[in-house]
């Protein structure tokens, strides 16, 4: 049960946005593989603290893969070598001893470096800002159960909606688009009767400010579907091409 | 029927005289002050549509001349935020994640309830509120939870709107499901992934406002103080996370939203940064802390396995729909189980003790969550645990896979069997689940009045935050329904009714003492902690109180434990003050600071839990005092003496708080003893 | 406009262009089969695509085609070069399911436009191009016995077939992705379909190469034997 490891890190440390950065190894010693990526970190970092040296700064939050706030790019993969989880669910059971774990922030041009690990991802709220809700102001909406909705559709729609922001996509792609974050709302509001009124202008909105903020084109490598920790299929990405389209043709 | 002039004499109440008196009488302010939680008159089911008929409104052209702050982007502080503008109010949001998508309110796994009674099982806003009350002890408001339990289905209506994939059945219709506490099926969903959906939800409403230009969001700042000028909440200090630096807003009208403080406990199924430092903060401005011993702790999480632990994993309750929880009946096989040399499905059926079904017939496995937690603690403690450290019990499976199928089972719980296979590395679609309780949610929280004021004027709280709803314990599913509640469908009435009558006051400079006093307090504390310059780090000292809180403070209270509780708490704060070591610069990016801050106020917060418990002499929801129960081990309310919320006002640096009660009248439900059993 | 200025706009002239290339690329193998049934066939095709105006027309679309897609392909890569940041990971690894060719398409569209030019000086320089310049054109059938007997020219279109093939099987699924047409379901389906459509219009091209490199070079060694 209770098996230990000894790893070394490669970690990416940068001081501000503008400052050049640059990788720093540590050493590790007896890890236990029961204990997750991230509480290895902060082994690392009260290891640091006891030696009076800054700790590495690297996002993270609910811990339990929903909140999308962690962000690590380790050995080549984003969240990590496991498939289908955030970062804060890898465990150290993937990793063998002696092994070197090279942990990058993510890395794209909208996707600023703030400090070491940690990335501004504000970019997506932008994007969502744009359009990425259904116009209703609290109150005065019909019940609930007024309009039915295919359970196919309610359920391709939830497959969609788990779509946690965390930028895994765009750091996975070659080209650093954040398409299939954009897609993964535009889908979900244009598979619900709900979404639908306002779908042409939401994904118009959407994908302009996409392109606006400098995420770069879809070529379907499929590597962003791939990645996702919540497995957000690439034919939402399609279905995000045909809004599109459509809606520029009716213009 | 509430005539107007009640309403308004109830909106603008009597102060007393110690609350208009400067800061240094009021610190000698004693017990006299009265709690006056401005109920409206009337019919329970009456109170909120007269209160809503006769309260002040602010026309559309003052909306645009006044500001309101929301701290917090959670279901509660998002969905406020997003419909305060929408009113027409200029909003100042502040979040201390990167995004407001990412408040922990998304991690919400199970459901949220509401009295559609959609599935004709009988349900009716009557029954949510009864079980409500019910489940949280009669320790709760009846007036509020009445009005939570109306607008619940509001909150729904309004969530299909906006989006949210709600689980629906082959009809079209939406699907629900059952929850502890309750014995109709009102629950609705949206896989295991419910708070997401629904905050997300809130989070675009909010989205579309700022895109708009009527919110201005502040992502990653953190709130380090209110400003009060002339006796009302004006403003806030809060600290930019990335650069440091100490920045102060004005605002009409101040909302908390800040969730709970169950990181008092360090591991907690609460995400990292969530803390109780806004709360901490008004308190000692003036706000009443009420009920902070009120913790709920969740049966089903998935067990500590190290010493690096940093956080706990919830599994939903929902689980709890098809799993059956049991122990070994003989002690020789939990023996062997904690030796590893058995494992749960070598056990045949006759030797085990499902004892949820044993003991509470009626309501078997879901009976509600304290109720589940004690249960376990107590198989635990005489020592049938499963797992190695022995505190851990099973949650089973294998019934529900003969009884529906493997491929049933998976698409109704799969991606809560996926994170606990992830997370624990064994299949439990084979294995047995093994969980403990952990701390989840506190029901305590800023004493709000029925308009969510707190006792500073202009300043107000909602969601977790505030104590409102659940009493003593709260119900699976409705921390979801009291945050949306309070966000979308009762504090934008209510703050209307305060700020009526500012319409006329004109947004002040930031340059006034009193901003520049709170920010020069601040900066003295971040100097101070800077200057220590220990040996300990943050989160060292922060274990050591967690451990306190749960050996003391936890699922069983005494007498002589919350003493030495308060005792061992006055050690750490010393060690803190005195040994912390924060790395780095206060006025730059500074996560150890960040964290320094928050488990100063822990440190508070947990002696204030343990001072609540230990004056709190009876058992009720999820406070347990283990010198009051009944012989067959259940909670033990003392009705005549403790049916008071208390209320905790704070005396000063070093002084010991005072309590004032709120007295929790029950006019229109009989106060029994639950009975969960039959 | 809205083709020039949005990354859905600007993928969506790449699966245009791309998707009537293949189609071309389809017909031209399709033609080049001919050669190995009957010779003469094969010649006549040659005559009826000569200097004709709708074979002008057609080359001349295609021309504009293979400009446009060649233009964007470039434009595309710049963009998401620079979308990528000015740091690149230290590590990369590919991701399961993401396939070779998705990652190198730039690379395979240079290989194939290298081939492409190959392709224009052996063949339709002397054919087309000298007959809209007024002379006599080469024999369509003497001509590709001659080139494919070759072993180097062999060796260089078999390896242009090759990256024809991989740039095929990412660029027909792709493109049909990019107009909108996948879904859960069809997705593996089109990409099946993209593969099956790669593999019989480039096997086409290979039968006629391998063809007339044996027929070539075994008559080449009876010919010395004798």
């Amino acid at each position: 049960m209770d098996k230990t490891i000894n790893v070394t890190l490669k970690i990416w440390r940068q001081a501000g946005p503008k400052v050049k950065g640059h990788f720093e190894t540590y050493k590790l010693d007896n890890i236990s593989t029961d204990s997750s990526f991230l509480e290895m970190l902060d082994i690392l970092n009260e290891q640091l603290i006891s030696e009076k040296k800054e700790p590495v700064v690297f996002d993270h939050d609910c811990r339990e893969g929903i909140c999308g706030m962690c962000s690590l790019y380790i050995n080549g993969h984003p969240h990590g070598p496991d498939s289908a989880v955030t970062t804060c669910q890898l465990h150290m059971r993937r990793f063998h001893d002696g092994d070197t774990i090279t942990v990058e922030p993510w890395r794209s041009n909208a996707f600023p470096v703030i400090r070491d690990l940690m990335v501004d991802r504000r970019a997506y709220d932008k994007i969502m800002q744009a359009g990425g809700f259904v116009s209703v102001n609290t109150g005065g909406v019909p019940d609930a159960n007024a309009i039915p909705i295919p359970k196919k559709d309610a359920d391709e729609a939830m497959d969609n909606a788990s779509c946690i922001g965390c930028g895994a996509c765009a750091a996975a792609c070659k080209n650093g688009s954040a398409m299939l974050f954009v897609a993964a709302k535009v889908s979900q509001l244009a598979l619900l009767p709900q979404g639908k009124v306002e779908a042409a202008r939401r994904v118009k909105a959407m994908l302009g400010k996409m392109d606006e903020l400098g995420f770069g084109n879809c070529t379907n490598t499929g590597a962003c579907a791939a990645e996702c920790p919540k497995c957000v299929p690439l034919s939402a990405i399609a279905r995000l091409n045909r809004e599109f389209i459509c809606a520029k043709f009716k213009d | 029927m509430a005539t107007k002039k009640d309403i308004q004499a109830a909106a603008e109440p009597k102060v007393t005289a110690a609350k208009e008196a400067t800061p240094k009488a009021k610190a000698a302010a004693t017990v006299e002050e009265k709690i006056d939680a401005k109920i409206p008159e009337g019919p329970l089911a009456e109170k909120w549509s007269n209160y809503k008929a006769h309260q002040k409104l602010v026309n559309p052209a003052n909306k645009r001349k006044l500001d309101i702050i929301v701290v917090g982007t959670g279901l509660a502080g998002a969905s406020a935020a997003a419909s305060l503008a929408e009113m027409g109010f200029n909003v100042l949001n502040f979040c201390i994640q990167d995004s407001p998508r990412r408040a922990h309110s998304i991690a919400a796994q199970g459901g949220i309830n509401a009295a559609k009674n959609y599935q004709n099982d009988g349900d009716s806003v009557y029954r949510l509120f009864y079980d409500t009350i019910k489940g949280g002890d009669y320790r709760a408001r009846e007036a509020n939870v009445y009005r939570l339990a109306e607008v619940s289905n509001n909150i729904i209506d309004q969530c299909v709107a906006q989006g949210v994939p709600f689980a629906r059945e082959y009809g079209g219709l939406l699907d629900n499901r059952s929850f502890g506490g309750a014995q109709v099926s009102r629950t609705f969903y949206a896989k295991g992934q419910t708070g997401q959906q629904l905050l997300l939800g809130a989070y675009s409403a909010l989205s579309r406002q700022i895109g708009k230009g009527k919110v201005k969001m502040y992502s990653r700042y953190e709130m380090l103080d209110v400003v009060i000028i002339e006796g009302r909440a004006r403003g806030i200090i809060a600290r930019n996370l990335v650069t440091g630096r100490i920045e102060r807003f004005f605002a009409h009208a101040v909302v908390i939203g800040t969730g709970g403080y169950g990181n008092t406990f360090f591991l907690s199924t609460n995400a990292m940064a969530s803390n109780g430092s806004a709360a901490m903060q008004i308190y000692k401005k003036g706000a009443y802390f009420a009920n902070p011993c009120y913790a709920q702790i969740h049966p089903t999480c998935i067990p500590v396995h190290g010493a690096f632990q940093s956080k706990l994993t919830l599994m939903s309750e929902s689980l709890r729909n098809d799993g059956r929880i049991w122990v070994p009946k003989k002690l020789e096989d939990a023996k062997a189980l904690q030796a590893g040399k058995l494992k749960g499905r070598d056990i045949p059926e006759e030797d085990r003790d499902y004892y949820l079904e044993r003991r509470y017939p009626a309501f078997g496995n879901l009976v509600p969550r304290d109720v589940a937690s004690r249960a376990a603690k107590e198989r635990c403690d005489a020592g049938f645990g499963v797992n190695a450290t022995g505190l851990a019990v099973f949650l089973d499976f294998s019934d529900a896979i003969k009884r529906l199928g493997k491929d049933v089972v998976a698409q109704k719980y799969g991606n809560l069997f996926q994170m606990y296979e992830k997370i624990v590395d064994e299949n439990p679609y084979e294995d047995p689940m093994m969980i403990f309780p952990a701390i989840h949610y506190t029901m305590g929280g800023i004493w709000v009045d029925y308009e969510l004021m707190t006792s500073i004027k202009g300043l107000f709280c909602i969601g977790e935050a505030n104590f409102s709803d659940h009493g003593a314990n709260r119900l699976g599913a409705s921390a979801l329904m009291q945050g949306l509640a309070d966000g979308y469908f009762v504090l934008p009435y209510t703050i209307q009714n305060y700020l009526a009558d500012q319409i006329t006051v004109p947004r002040m400079s930031t340059d006034l003492p009193e901003f520049e006093e709170a920010e020069k307090a601040i900066k003295e504390k971040i100097a101070k902690l800077m200057a220590i310059q220990g040996s300990k780090s943050v989160d060292s000292i922060h274990r050591e109180l967690g451990l306190v809180m749960w050996d003391f403070v936890g699922m069983g209270r005494t007498k002589a434990g919350l003493e030495t509780a308060i005792k061992k708490i006055d050690e750490i704060r010393k060690e803190f003050w005195s040994n912390v070591y924060i790395p780095g610069k206060s006025d730059d990016l500074n996560v150890e600071l960040e964290k320094a801050l928050r488990l100063a106020d822990f440190i508070e917060i947990g002696q204030l839990m343990a001072r609540d418990a230990l004056m709190r002499e009876e058992s009720c929801g999820g406070h347990f005092r283990e010198e009051y129960q009944t012989p067959e081990g259940e909670a033990l309310r003392q009705d005549d003496k403790f049916s008071f919320a208390s209320c905790w006002k704070y005396m000063g640096e070093g002084k010991e708080p005072v309590m004032l009660k709120e007295p929790l009248d029950y006019e229109f439900t009989e106060r029994k003893t639950r009975n969960y059993k039959n | 406009m809205w083709l020039f200025n949005s990354s859905v706009g600007r993928k969506f002239v790449m699966s245009i262009t791309g998707a009537c290339l293949a189609f071309f690329l389809l017909f031209h193998a399709s033609m080049n089969l001919v050669a190995i049934i009957s010779e003469e066939g094969y010649n006549m095709i040659c005559e009826f695509l000569g200097a004709n105006w709708y074979a002008l027309v057609g080359t001349l679309g295609l021309a504009f085609l293979a400009v446009v897609h060649i233009i964007y392909a470039f434009a595309l890569s710049i963009i998401n070069y620079r979308a990528r940041g000015r740091e690149r990971y230290a590590v990369s690894d590919r991701s399961n399911g993401v396939e070779w060719a998705s990652m190198n398409m730039l690379v395979l569209g240079f290989i194939i436009l290298g081939g492409l030019c190959l392709h224009l000086v052996n063949f339709w320089a002397k054919m087309q191009l000298v007959e809209i310049l007024g002379s006599e054109p080469a024999n369509g059938v003497e001509l590709i016995k001659y080139t494919f007997s070759k072993w180097y020219f062999a060796i260089i279109y078999l390896l242009w077939f090759v990256a024809l093939w991989y740039h095929l099987t990412h660029g027909i699924w792709s493109a049909m992705q990019t107009l909108g047409w996948s879904n859960n379901i069809w997705l593996p389906r089109i990409k099946c379909i993209s593969n099956i459509i790669a593999t019989i219009i480039v096997l086409m091209f290979v039968a006629v190469l391998v063809w007339y490199f044996v027929a070539g070079n075994c008559c080449c060694a009876s010919a010395c034997a004798a």
